[in-house]
């Protein structure tokens, strides 16, 4: 079943045309990666996904439970409340805030008490408090950061942050997760160990991913399907084995007298 | 009823006590009425520094207007006062002034809070300068420029210290809910909140709201206190004021501005005198705190915090 | 009919001088992405020098000019080195109550110094009016909008035709490359605040000069009002800032002159807001977006 729709999306600012006539289909479950040369468009297209952009042309659509709902131009709140989560190509944490909170701000939309709950603390509030605390402590620990839970997301270190912000897009409750060069800055051991987790959410959560990453060799071992961008326009697709040998693809990254 | 857990029941028997200690000094006149004084700015530069703070320090929006709302509480309050004359209208008063402040700040915060940084904090700048215009304007009903006289005096100590306490318990409670969670992530980093599912715009205006609430509630404290009020009163210096409270104290640390209030309104009384020397160390003391110790006095912690700090084995919470 | 054109005349003249404040907010935001509180104070700072200087040693217009825009160019400078430089990494909130804290001190020690009574400048340029049918424009208006003309020309040559004004351009779009171009950019942000300054200064004497009466606190409302000249011609843009500046004396003195004169101030902080929510980046301003 399809799950995200994307016909002819076109960013333009101003006179620069980012991203153009971009389609895409994703199904219930793959696992898609996203490539291209450096400003390809690919993050711009994240960017229109989650409604950081509206799109300048195009139509953006999301199965739900309620069907296919159009979500170009929403904003990115709501975006996250229909079920699209993502993490950033420079890491976006709550820096000063620690690794509990971090999840429990991105579980805020499902949380069942009010403004006055809070205010006046009703019973309601220490019960829903105790259920996001305890939620929360579940995730961390499945990515293995519960014993973390009180550190200042900006001590962590750099791949146990990159995981973070995997976790803490989870916590939205996502259907569709959008990773954002997840392996970048990591060494061989910590992309295994991000390989490792991102099958293990796929499964566990019965997620869909939409990766964008520039480690080819991530990129071939675990996306069952490849898109490549290249100046805002999709110039190829297809499974790695005939990405790998796009004529069209390698040109992009290399230039055309490879 | 789980609010009358171990914690809460130990803060209401320290308030308690605080309150009965100062109430006998008052009474047998150890503090005297000239401290008394110190007592209430004390008091009222709680309430407004932390809501503030709340607004500024907590979800990072930089707001040059507090002492707009703290008008609206002080003019709407001393009006009410004026026509009933009693303890009740007192309170409907404040009840009003809070009200209208809140409302107001919903109605300057929607459009405005878009703006961000710099932009921010002079859009809020004029709108108090706005309201202090109209104020001003409004002749028949403020008497303008000359300002309300003869304000029935209805602020005493326990009134003082209920609305205190009152101010610090809900914006505290705030701060540690979700829904303070939430604008404490738009002070963090804006565009994840965003993309972790909060509406930035409602939590901004909440936040706003709320801290102008309770300037609406200092500001009816204090028209109910002083007498008489004026706009040139509830104008620039007065937001300057508070907001030296708040930076000293550091940006989002409730305990920090409750401490810089204090020491702040010591500074004040023994400087009164010396209204422009007080106004060079206040600068002074604004632009060395930035360029030697941003964070203030406490930062963002908590006298709660550095408890925490000393039981390193014991569970933490 | 009449009527309007008198209050085009004064508007011209009142906004040559927001122009020439403006002018400073407009190029320090264009370089340091700073709105500098303290700016309006050193306006303040220019008219008290022009004050000293006419009435304890006699010179005249220029030179009291000159002398009050070095004065303040110095200060512009010293302001910068000691409370914005070791502040250029923080946070854009720690830098503005930085600001907010230099433009208190100025006030404050001056109050300190020199008392908060209005002072009065000595009468330097004559009083002479002209009237063109019944419109009547004084000598000493001409001469602001005169010494604002000239020295927003030698600003334009100076920042499109020498190397210092280029310095200026490269910093204020992109500070980073500028310097691996091998710009020096301290001394450059150096050169923009004291130039900055320079003009407000001379703000400050003209306005002394035609008004008559100088205190401590004069800088507060017309720095505001020069920023919002700023904004509403787009801010960073120097053109902007002039146009800007003489549109916010125009509707300062249509709002005076047609309406209610108590409304003046408010009138003029509407108009910001109004900018800011509709079209933050003014007339000639450029949009910067935060990169996602």
């Amino acid at each position: 079943m399809s799950l995200l729709t994307v016909e002819k999306l076109t960013k333009s600012f101003g006179g620069l045309t980012a991203v153009s006539n971009v389609s895409m289909n994703i199904e219930k479950g793959e696992l898609i990666g996203l490539i291209g040369p450096n400003g390809a468009g690919k993050t711009t297209i994240f960017n229109l996904l989650t409604g950081v952009y509206a799109p300048t042309s195009g139509r953006i659509k999301l199965e739900t439970e309620e069907g296919k709902k159009e979500i170009g131009g929403l904003k990115p709140y709501n975006v996250t409340k229909i079920g699209l989560a993502r993490t950033f190509q420079n890491i976006r944490l709550f820096k000063d805030l620690t690794v509990l909170d971090n999840i429990r701000i991105a579980m805020h939309q499902n949380v069942d008490y009010k403004l006055p709950s809070g205010l006046f603390r009703s019973n309601k509030f220490y019960d829903e408090e105790e259920r996001l605390k305890k939620e929360a402590e579940k995730l961390l620990d499945i990515f293995k950061l519960a014993h973390k839970k009180q550190e200042l997301a900006k001590n962590l270190p750099y791949g146990e942050q990159r995981h973070l912000e995997i976790v803490r897009a989870m916590a939205t409750r996502p259907v569709l997760l959008l990773l954002d060069e997840p392996a970048a800055g990591m060494n061989p051991n910590e992309t295994s160990n991000l390989t490792e987790t991102i099958a293990k959410i796929r499964k566990e959560f019965d997620l869909t991913v939409l990766l964008i990453e520039h480690d080819m060799s991530l990129v071939m071992k675990i996306c069952e399907r490849i898109y490549v961008l290249d100046y805002g326009t999709m110039i190829a697709s297809g499974k790695p084995e005939e990405i790998k040998n796009n004529k069209r693809v390698i040109e992009a990254y290399l230039g055309e007298d490879v | 009823m789980k609010v009358l857990n171990k914690k809460n029941i130990i803060t209401l028997i320290i308030v308690s006590v605080i309150y009965a200690v100062v109430q006998a000094l008052l009474a047998s006149g150890i503090i005297s009425s000239f401290y008394e004084i110190t007592i209430a700015t004390i008091c009222i530069n709680i309430i407004l520094a932390v809501s503030l703070n709340l607004v500024t320090g907590f979800t990072g929006q930089f707001s040059l207007g507090h002492a707009g709302f703290m008008s609206i509480g002080a003019y709407a309050c001393a009006l009410i006062n004026l026509k009933m004359n009693s303890t009740a209208g007192f309170l409907v008063g404040i009840a009003a002034g809070a009200g209208a402040a809140a409302l107001v700040g919903i109605l300057i915060g929607i459009p405005t809070l878009r703006l961000k940084g710099d932009y921010l904090a002079i859009a809020t700048l004029g709108m108090a300068e706005i309201i202090r215009v109209i104020f001003l304007n409004m002749d028949d009903i403020t008497n303008g420029a000359a300002g309300l006289n003869g304000i029935p005096r209805f602020t005493s100590w326990l009134w003082l210290f209920v609305f205190t306490v009152f101010t610090l318990v809900i914006i505290n409670n705030f701060v540690k809910s979700s829904q303070g969670r939430a604008c404490i992530s738009i002070r963090e980093d804006e565009i994840a909140a965003e993309s972790m599912g909060i509406n930035t715009t409602k939590y901004k205006v909440m936040a706003f709201a709320i801290g102008a609430f309770f300037a609406g509630i200092g500001g009816a404290l204090y028209s109910s206190y002083f007498y008489f009020i004026s706009p040139t009163i509830f104008g620039f210096q007065k937001s300057i004021d508070i907001l030296v409270i708040v930076v000293f104290g550091g940006m989002g640390s409730i305990t920090g501005s409750v401490i810089a209030a204090i020491l702040l309104a010591v500074i004040t009384t023994m400087l009164q005198s010396y209204s422009e020397l007080r106004m060079i160390i206040y600068a002074a003391l604004l632009i060395a705190i930035m360029i030697f110790r941003p964070q203030g006095l406490m930062g963002t912690k908590e006298v709660t915090d550095l408890f925490k700090f000393r039981r390193k084995d014991a569970k933490v919470e | 009919m009449d009527q309007l054109l008198q209050q085009i005349v004064n508007g011209i003249s009142l906004g040559s001088i927001y122009a020439l404040i403006a002018l400073g907010y407009t190029m320090v935001y264009g370089i340091i992405k700073l709105i500098n509180f303290a700016h309006g104070d050193v306006y303040m700072v220019g008219a008290y020098v022009g004050f000293f200087v006419t009435t304890y040693t006699g010179l005249g217009f220029i030179p009291a000019l000159i002398i009050s825009m070095a004065a303040c160019a110095v200060l512009g400078m010293t302001i910068e080195k000691v409370a914005y430089k070791p502040l250029r990494n923080s946070s854009r909130i720690a830098v503005l109550i930085t600001a907010i804290g230099v433009s208190l001190l100025l006030e404050y020690i001056m109050m300190y110094f020199v008392g908060a009574k209005v002072k009065s400048y000595p009468n330097l340029l004559s009083g002479n009016v002209f009237k063109i049918g019944k419109i009547i424009i004084k000598t000493q208006q001409i001469y602001i909008v005169l010494t604002a003309l000239v020295l927003m020309v030698i600003l334009q040559y100076v920042v499109n035709k020498t190397k210092v004004g280029k310095a200026m351009r490269a910093v204020s779009a992109d500070k980073d490359a500028a310097q691996l171009m091998g710009i020096k950019v301290d001394s450059t942000i150096s050169f923009t605040f004291a130039i900055g300054s320079a003009l407000a200064g001379a703000g400050g004497v003209l306005v002394g000069v035609y008004y008559n009466s100088i205190d401590p606190l004069m800088g507060m409302m017309p720095g505001l009002k020069a920023f919002v000249a700023a904004v509403f011609g787009g801010i960073g843009s120097i053109p902007g800032a002039m146009i800007g500046g003489l549109s916010i004396g125009m509707l300062e003195t249509l709002v005076s002159g047609y309406g209610n004169s108590m409304y003046r101030d408010a009138a003029v902080f509407a108009f910001l807001i109004l900018i800011l929510i509709l079209k933050p980046s003014g007339l000639l301003g450029k949009n910067t977006k935060e990169k996602v």
